[in-house]
C-alpha cells in the first residue's frame, strides 16, 4: 500500500465563491457571443450619440440667428451661422418665436454686453462663435427637456433591462445546465450551495456591471468628443448614480434569477419560471417610457428597490431629486437586496439537488432543509 | 471504511431503499449489482449527501459522514455532468481548486490523470467535442481529480470499449492499492466479476447479499463439476444424489455434494482412464440470477 498524499485544506466559503465567480467570468469572456454582443453594444451607443449630434443640425445648412444691429459687431461672420440684422430686442424674439431663426443676439449685461435668446437650447455653433460664453435667455425651458429628457430616459430604462435580461438570463441558464447535467452534483460534492450561488451572482454582476461602466464611459466620450458638454454637465452625477445603483440592483436581480432556474431540472422548463423575475426587470423600462413626465410615479419608482436602478438616476438628471434622496433610496435596495438573497439562498439550496418536476417556491420555502 | 446502516428512503408511496447495510472496505474494490430501478443510485446519492435518507445512517470509520469529510469523497454521478463548452484540463483543474488545491498543484493533478486516462490529445478540447467514450473516461476523472478518501462511481465502466474499461479498472485498482474505499455499480458483471473484491448486490430495495466474491460463490454457487472419461459416462444417470446437466459421450457436467462428487470420480476412474475432472465455479451473473430470481425486471441485467 503506497502512501496517499495529505488532503488539502476545503476552500473557504469566501475562496469557492471566487473560484466560482472566476470560472463565471472567464468561460463567458472567452465565448464569441460575449465579446461580439459587448462590442456591438459600445459601437452602438458611440454611434447614437455621434449621429444624433449629427443630426440635431451641426451640418448642412448655416443656422439662422437674429442679431440686434446695435450689437452686430459682436457676433463674429463665422462659418455655419447665418446672421439676420433686426431692429430691436423685440424684433429678434419675434423671430425667435416665430422659428424664423434658431436664436437671438440682443444687448445685455455681461463681458459682452450681448445676450443670446433661444426657444429650446442655443445653438453650440453659436456659442462657440462669440469669444466669451454669453448669458442664455430660453424662452421655453420647459419644452427644452422634451427631445433630450425622453431619450435619456429611455436610454437608462433600455440598458438597465438589456443588461440585467442579459446576464440574468445566462445566470439561469447556467443554473439548469448545471442541475440537468448534473454537474451541480459534482460541485457540491467540493463546496456549499450558498458558495456557488454567490459565485454565481458575484461573476456575473461584474461582467454585467463592467458593461454598463462600459457604456457609461463611452457615453461620456462620445458627448465630449461630439462637444456636447451642456448634456454632459447635466448627465455626469446621474451618470456615476446609475452604475452605482446598477452594481446592487442588478445583484438583487442576479439572486432572484438564479433562485428562480433552481426550481427546475430542464433547460426547456426555464421560460415558465422565469416570468416574474422578467417583469420585475422589464418594468422599470416600460415605467420611465410612458410615465417620465409624471412626478409621482417617477418618485415613486426611484424608491421601489427592483426600479430604482433606473428611477433614481432618471430624477436626478431631471433635477426633481434632493441630495440626500439617492442616498435613502440606496439604502433601501441595499437592504432589499440582503433580504431577497437570504431568500433566494433558501430556494436555491433546498431545490438545486431536486430533479425531476418543477419544485414549488411555497414548499421550499416551508419545508425542513433536507428533503 | 465506508459502512451504511439501515438506510430506507421512499419517493412518495414507493419505498425505494428498505433497510440497507453493507460495508466498502478499507482499499477494497467493491461492486454494486443489481437491476434497474433496484435502489443503486438513490444509494450512492444518499452517500454523497445529495440525497437525504427517511432513516440510517452512513459513516466513514465509525464516524457519521458529515459536509467536510464528503468533500474528500470522489463521485461519479449517474448522468455525467461537466460543462460543455469547458476544455478537458482546464475543468479538472477547476474541479481540483474547489477541493482546496492551489492552481499548480491542480493543473498538475489535472494533466497526469488526462495522460493516465489516455485522454492527453483531448486535453485542451472543450468537453462537449469528445466522443462519448472519452467524456466517460473525463468523468472518471472528474472523480479523481481532488485524490478522494472514498470513492463511489455509478457505472464508471458504462459506454467504454474493452481498451477503456482496462485503463480504467487499472486506476480504480491502483486507488484502492492506496487504501481508498471504491464502490461502483455496473451492469456488466464480466467486468464486476473481473474487477471487484466485494459484492453488493440488490434487488427491489433490498440487499440480496453481501460479501467477498469467494464468499458468495460458495454460499450461492451449486457444487458443480465436470468429468472427462473415456468410456461413455451414461452410468451417471444411475448414481443417487447426482443430478446431471449435460452428457456428451465421455463428458458429462453434473451437480452433486462434494463427497458424491469423489465417489463417481472413483467410479470413473475404476471404469477406465479419465481425463479430466474439475470443480466449476459459478459465475457472477449465475449468482446474481439466483440472488434475484424474484425480480422480474431484471432479466434484461444479467445480460
Amino acid at each position: 500500500m503506497s502512501a496517499r498524499p495529505s488532503a488539502p485544506t476545503p476552500p473557504s466559503l469566501g475562496r469557492a465563491t471566487l473560484l466560482v465567480a472566476e470560472r463565471e467570468i472567464t468561460s463567458q469572456v472567452r465565448t464569441k457571443s460575449f465579446l461580439v454582443s459587448t462590442a456591438v453594444l459600445l459601437v452602438g451607443v458611440l454611434a447614437a450619440i455621434i449621429l444624433s449630434s449629427v443630426f440635431s443640425g451641426r451640418t448642412g445648412d448655416d443656422v439662422p440667428v437674429a442679431v440686434v444691429s446695435s450689437v452686430a459687431g459682436q457676433v463674429p461672420t463665422t462659418e455655419g451661422l447665418e446672421v439676420r440684422d433686426v431692429a430691436d430686442r423685440a424684433a429678434a424674439l419675434e423671430a425667435v418665436r416665430a422659428g424664423d431663426v434658431d436664436a437671438a443676439v440682443v444687448p445685455g449685461d455681461g463681458p459682452l454686453g450681448v445676450e443670446v435668446v433661444a426657444m429650446s437650447s442655443a445653438p453650440q455653433v453659436l456659442l462657440g462663435a462669440l469669444t466669451v460664453e454669453p448669458d442664455v435667455e430660453l424662452l421655453d425651458p420647459a419644452a427644452a427637456e422634451g427631445g433630450v429628457r425622453y431619450i435619456v430616459t429611455f436610454a437608462f430604462g433600455l440598458v438597465f433591462m438589456m443588461s440585467a435580461i442579459g446576464f440574468g438570463s445566462t445566470i439561469a441558464q447556467n443554473t439548469v445546465t448545471e442541475k440537468q447535467t448534473r454537474t451541480v452534483e459534482l460541485l457540491l460534492s467540493a463546496v456549499p450551495a450558498r458558495a456557488l450561488l454567490a459565485g454565481k451572482i458575484l461573476g456575473n454582476s461584474v461582467l454585467a456591471l463592467g458593461q454598463t461602466a462600459a457604456i457609461a464611459a463611452v457615453s461620456v466620450l462620445a458627448l465630449v468628443v461630439t462637444g456636447q458638454d451642456g448634456l454632459l454637465t447635466m448627465l455626469g452625477t446621474p451618470l456615476v448614480w446609475f452604475v452605482v445603483f446598477f452594481a446592487i440592483g442588478f445583484v438583487l436581480l442576479a439572486a432572484v434569477y438564479a433562485a428562480s432556474a433552481s426550481l427546475v431540472s430542464r433547460v426547456e422548463d426555464t421560460g415558465v419560471v422565469l416570468q416574474p423575475a422578467m417583469w420585475l426587470t422589464m418594468l422599470p423600462y416600460f415605467l420611465v417610457v410612458f410615465f417620465n413626465d409624471n412626478p409621482t410615479v417617477m418618485t415613486v419608482m426611484s424608491y421601489v428597490p427592483f426600479s430604482a436602478p433606473v428611477g433614481m438616476p432618471v430624477r436626478l438628471f431631471l433635477g426633481e431629486a434632493a441630495w440626500w434622496e439617492p442616498l435613502l433610496s440606496l439604502a433601501v435596495l441595499a437592504a432589499s437586496c440582503l433580504v431577497v438573497i437570504a431568500i433566494a439562498a433558501r430556494i436555491y439550496e433546498r431545490s438545486v439537488l431536486r430533479m425531476g418536476g418543477r419544485v414549488r417556491v411555497r414548499e421550499v420555502l416551508a419545508g425542513s432543509g433536507a428533503d | 471504511m465506508l459502512e451504511l446502516r439501515g438506510i430506507s428512503r421512499s419517493f412518495g408511496d414507493r419505498l425505494v431503499l428498505d433497510d440497507v447495510s453493507f460495508t466498502v472496505g478499507q482499499g477494497r474494490l467493491t461492486g454494486f449489482v443489481g437491476g434497474n430501478g433496484a435502489g443503486k443510485t438513490t444509494t450512492m446519492r444518499i452517500i454523497l449527501g445529495v440525497l437525504a435518507p427517511h432513516a440510517g445512517t452512513v459513516t466513514v470509520d465509525g464516524a457519521p459522514v458529515d459536509g467536510a469529510q464528503r468533500a474528500r469523497f470522489g463521485y461519479m454521478p449517474e448522468e455525467r455532468g461537466l460543462y460543455p463548452k469547458m476544455q478537458l484540463v482546464e475543468h479538472l483543474t477547476y474541479l481540483a481548486r474547489l477541493h482546496g488545491f492551489d492552481r499548480p498543484g491542480a493543473t498538475q493533478r489535472a494533466e497526469a490523470l488526462v495522460e493516465r486516462l489516455g485522454l492527453s490529445a483531448r486535453a485542451k478540447d472543450p468537453v462537449e467535442s469528445l466522443s462519448l467514450g472519452n467524456q466517460q473516461r473525463a468523468q472518471v476523472a472528474a472523480a479523481l481529480v481532488h485524490d478522494p478518501d472514498v470513492l463511489v462511481l455509478d457505472e464508471p465502466f458504462s459506454g467504454l470499449d474493452p481498451m477503456a474499461v482496462e485503463v480504467v479498472q487499472g486506476v480504480l485498482a491502483e486507488r484502492a492499492a492506496q487504501g481508498v474505499p471504491v464502490l461502483f455499480s455496473s451492469h456488466q458483471l464480466d467486468v464486476v466479476e473481473r474487477l471487484c473484491d466485494d459484492l453488493v448486490i440488490i434487488g427491489g430495495g433490498r440487499v440480496r447479499a453481501a460479501g467477498t466474491r469467494e464468499d458468495l460463490r460458495r454460499q450461492f454457487g451449486t457444487a458443480r463439476h465436470e468429468i472427462v472419461a473415456e468410456g461413455d459416462m451414461g452410468w451417471l444417470r444411475d448414481v443417487p444424489q447426482v443430478r446431471v446437466d449435460e452428457l456428451a459421450g465421455g463428458s458429462a457436467v453434473f451437480e452433486a455434494p462434494e463427497d458424491v462428487a469423489q465417489q463417481v470420480l472413483t467410479s470413473a476412474l475404476a471404469r477406465g482412464p479419465v481425463r479430466a475432472f474439475t470443480p466449476l465455479r459459478p459465475t457472477l451473473a449465475e449468482i446474481f440470477r439466483d440472488v434475484v430470481t424474484d425480480e422480474p425486471e431484471l432479466e434484461e441485467v444479467a445480460r
